[in-house]
């Protein structure tokens, strides 16, 4: 039962035909990637997942890593699938060739980053991080390091972490002591204790790359007191071999709910060389840079385990045979209907594709502007990428990694009891899709960081950028006819988002706790707008696709879900605009000591 | 050596097929198509040969619609070196897809023609064996081991209860069983590389073939489903059941 087979035709579907990266093929990345070329990808990354990592998924969750006289060993199969992986050129796809990478767009290596965290979330963590800190360092870090660097993470020989997090201290940052003591002129010692560093060790890559986030001698106190050090687990030799073993170690590893083949480490720092990566003080800086490649990432992990959890879903909910349909026998020669027929069952079923499919649409619109803000040969066009980026962040990390945790719930309760038990691996997913809400920033975070910062930022432009284009979509399409049905809730709801953003501005300039109080609900309500769009941006494509004969039940498919969205789940942010406009008394008036 | 690989776009083994309601065939429209598994195993082992300097060029060839191109481009992500499309549209038999090939054989004059024993899709099983008879070559079918002698090859095949080692001379046709091989991942690099690798494309006509079907499909109809099983309650029982079927 433990199935899952790529989305190739949604996939190519989003990419070519609602994105149409093909009117891209000016710039850099895109030129090599014709349609053909990225159907070729996707179809071999596919056979990959599926036949390489989703076998030893539910193995690795039941096995788990295991730490043996300090080395961290990853469950049977891993290292090979690992080989396989980066053998495969997997690992360079969307990076520079000059460091051996093919130069593919980022929004290709999302697509595939999709399917690997379908079939094997934990393992996917691994070459994540590492893609992660490939654009680190390829951003903040000095020429010498790059050389030395960069080519073994491009090849997946080593594979990197990021070290944030230590026991005192996780959200607030501004309290990391590990320290950093100048030792010659460009190395440093460090000394320290980080926790929840995941794939911190393990055993399959030559050597693993520590970003660590730690204190200078004499630095100030908070945020801005911090430098980013590389530290590698085996020292580099200046001809690129490996030297001695450094100073850091793996204390333990942590027991938790899910991702059980990934390692989560305590990792020691004991006078461990490291070297300093972007300005000293400035090291959040360069560790955000990071993150919003690794928050997107972690985003499309809530979107890759729903897949699964609706893919199996669905078979499940057509072969199993339960009840009567309400309104009469739909098989009367067997001995009961498929329970897809049932009312609920349904509602569950389109929740999960209507949200599936539509965040596909959306992180892969917002991958597509990473690569345009990175590569488009206009400052002006990279300038709006960029702006496009840094909202939409927070809010497919968020967001995504929320309904993926619903979705992999409702498949679950699909199943019945049988979800429950853990031979069809549906409880797998949603103990493997809870840790997105926590890490790469707690959604709670994510949601102060879009009301806080992101709205407001540059006097609102980052917003304007993406709320014009839905003005001129539903300005464009509210003639036609047959749109009238998408554009209408859609242009409602874009409203209340609109009116609702200019009240939680206006009174969190007032009052701080104003916009705190509404950050979550507010993070939801830009979601489902967002959402809603990306819908009928669809329904507009699909009728397209539909009236030059396109292939009938997929065209249509898509327009009966995009009616679902609208009509079923887009009218949430009604609710939504009523708790925000409450206000922050009703979450404040109650006395700590009374709770 | 030149080694001539023939390739067939199926239904992908993981689709479950549906019969069309007019009963002339199955549904293709909107199917999911993959090159077919005996097919990988024959790129594969042409790779195996080249690899170990027994090959020095392979061709991937395959006769069928446009699409067929991203067969034969799969294969040159694996390892082909150029490839052959013939194009057509409609059913090709057995029978025609041979004298194909032979007339490509004919211009390439390849050292070895590996090919799947059988397409997943009609599971024919004759290509390989008219295709050999049409060029008078050795034949060594249902291949688990190829090894590579002085103009000869030893071909040990899967036979009924067991294996069967043959020596053949050389040229000649090889067809693959499953066990012949585990086919590669195609690797990113390659897939890019393969883009540039040549594809020529070609219609039955410039072969001056005749794809006119021999064979009419009466009706195609799904297999009968499972019965579902009884539990008998003893030994004596079962054997009792078995002799009323007539099985014993």
């Amino acid at each position: 039962m433990t199935t899952y087979s790529a989305p190739l035709r949604d996939i190519s579907f989003v990419l070519h035909e609602l994105l149409d990266i093909g009117q891209f093929s000016h710039i850099a990345p895109f030129k090599a990637a014709t349609p053909t070329v990225v159907e070729a990808i996707l179809k071999a990354a596919a056979r990959l997942c599926e036949q390489v990592l989703l076998p030893i998924n539910r193995s690795g969750d039941e096995e788990g890593c295991r730490l043996e006289n300090g080395v961290v060993r990853t469950p049977s199969g891993f290292r090979e699938a690992y080989q396989t992986f980066a053998e495969g050129g997997w690992t360079s796809l969307a990076c520079d060739p000059a460091f051996g990478g093919q130069g593919l767009p980022e929004v290709v290596n999302l697509a595939v980053a999709e399917m690997a965290c379908s079939s094997n979330l934990a393992f996917y963590t691994y070459p994540a991080l590492s893609h992660a800190a490939y654009n680190l360092i390829g951003t903040h870090g000095s020429d010498e390091v790059k050389r030395a660097f960069l080519p073994r993470l491009v090849d997946g020989r080593w594979s990197a972490t990021m070290c944030l997090t230590e026991p005192h201290c996780g959200t607030d940052l501004g309290l990391i002591r590990t320290k950093a003591q100048p030792e010659s002129e460009v190395g440093y010692k460090l000394s320290g204790t980080k926790i929840f560093v995941t794939g911190g060790d393990h055993d399959l890559t030559e050597n693993i790359v520590h970003l660590v986030l730690a204190r200078l001698p004499q630095a100030p106190p908070g945020t801005t007191g911090l430098s980013l050090f590389l530290v590698p687990k085996y020292l580099v030799n200046s001809n690129g071999s490996l030297g001695p073993r450094n100073g850091v170690s793996c204390g333990s590893i942590e027991k938790k709910m899910g991702i059980n083949a990934s390692a989560t480490c305590v990792m020691n720092f004991d006078g461990a060389t490291g070297y300093l990566i972007g300005k000293k003080g400035r090291g959040l800086h360069c560790m955000l840079s990071m993150m919003d490649i690794a928050r997107l990432t972690v985003g499309l992990q809530g979107l890759g385990l729903a897949e699964t959890a609706y893919q199996r879903a669905r078979a499940y909910a057509r072969e199993r045979l339960q009840g009567r349909a309400i309104t009469g026998a739909q098989c009367p020669d067997r001995q009961a209907d498929p329970i897809i027929v049932h009312a609920d069952v349904r509602r569950m079923l389109l929740t999960m594709k209507a949200y599936n499919e539509g965040a596909r649409a959306l992180a892969y619109w917002v991958a597509l502007h990473v690569d345009l803000s990175r590569q488009h040969p206009d400052p002006e066009a990279r300038q709006e990428a960029e702006d496009l980026v840094q909202l939409m962040t927070p809010v497919v990390k968020s967001f995504f990694t929320d309904y993926g945790f619903e979705a992999t719930n409702l498949g679950l309760q699909i199943f019945g009891g049988h979800g429950y038990i853990r031979e069809h691996g549906m409880e797998q997913l949603v103990r493997d899709a809870r840790v997105g809400q926590l890490y790469e920033g707690t959604n709670g975070i994510q949601a102060l960081d879009l009301v806080r910062r992101k709205i407001v930022k540059k006097s609102g432009r980052l917003l304007r950028r993406f709320f014009d284009p839905i003005d001129r979509f539903i300005n464009e399409q509210k003639n036609y006819s047959r749109m009238r049905e998408f554009t209408l809730p859609l242009a409602q709801a874009f409203a209340k988002l609109q009116q609702v953003t200019a009240w939680v501005v206006e009174q969190g300039a007032k009052d701080p706790q104003q916009a705190a109080a509404a950050a979550s609900d507010y993070l939801r309500l830009f979601a489902l707008v967002a959402l809603g769009s990306t819908w009928a941006k669809i329904a507009k494509v699909s009728y397209a696709a539909l009236d030059n004969a396109g292939e009938k039940r997929f065209y249509e498919g898509k327009i009966i879900t995009a009616r679902f969205y609208m009509r079923r789940l887009l009218p949430q942010t009604s609710s939504l605009v009523r708790a925000i406009r409450s206000g922050s008394r009703p979450i404040m008036e109650l006395d700590a000591e009374a709770f | 050596m030149k080694i001539l690989v023939p390739v067939k776009r199926v239904v992908d083994f993981n689709v479950k097929v549906r019969v069309k309601s007019d009963q002339t065939g199955v549904e293709l429209a909107n199917v999911k198509m993959s090159m077919n598994p005996f097919d990988e195993i024959a790129i594969e082992e042409a790779i195996r040969l080249k690899e170990a300097g027994k090959g020095e060029e392979i061709i991937v060839v395959s006769i069928g619609p446009v699409q067929a191109r991203e067969t034969i481009r799969t294969g040159l992500a694996m390892g082909g070196d150029r490839g052959i499309l013939v194009k057509w549209d409609a059913e090709a038999e057995p029978l025609a897809v041979a004298k194909l090939l032979k007339a490509i054989v004919d211009e390439e004059s390849p050292d070895l023609v590996i090919m799947g024993k059988q397409a997943i899709d009609d599971d024919c099983n004759q290509t390989g064996q008219m295709l050999a008879q049409m060029l008078g070559w050795a034949q060594g079918t249902f291949a688990s081991e190829i090894t590579v002698g002085d103009g000869s090859l030893n071909v040990t095949r899967e036979i009924d209860g067991g294996l069967e080692t043959i020596e053949i001379k050389m040229p000649a046709v090889v067809t693959t069983d499953l066990r012949l091989n585990e086919p590669r991942y195609a690797s990113l690099p390659n897939i890019m590389k393969a883009k540039r690798k040549e594809i020529a494309e070609k219609t039955p006509e410039d072969y001056g073939v005749d794809m006119t079907p021999r064979l009419t499909i009466l009706k195609v109809e799904e297999p009968a489903g499972r019965q579902a099983g009884i539990k008998v309650e003893s030994v004596a029982e079962l054997v009792e059941k078995l002799r009323e079927e007539g099985v014993i």
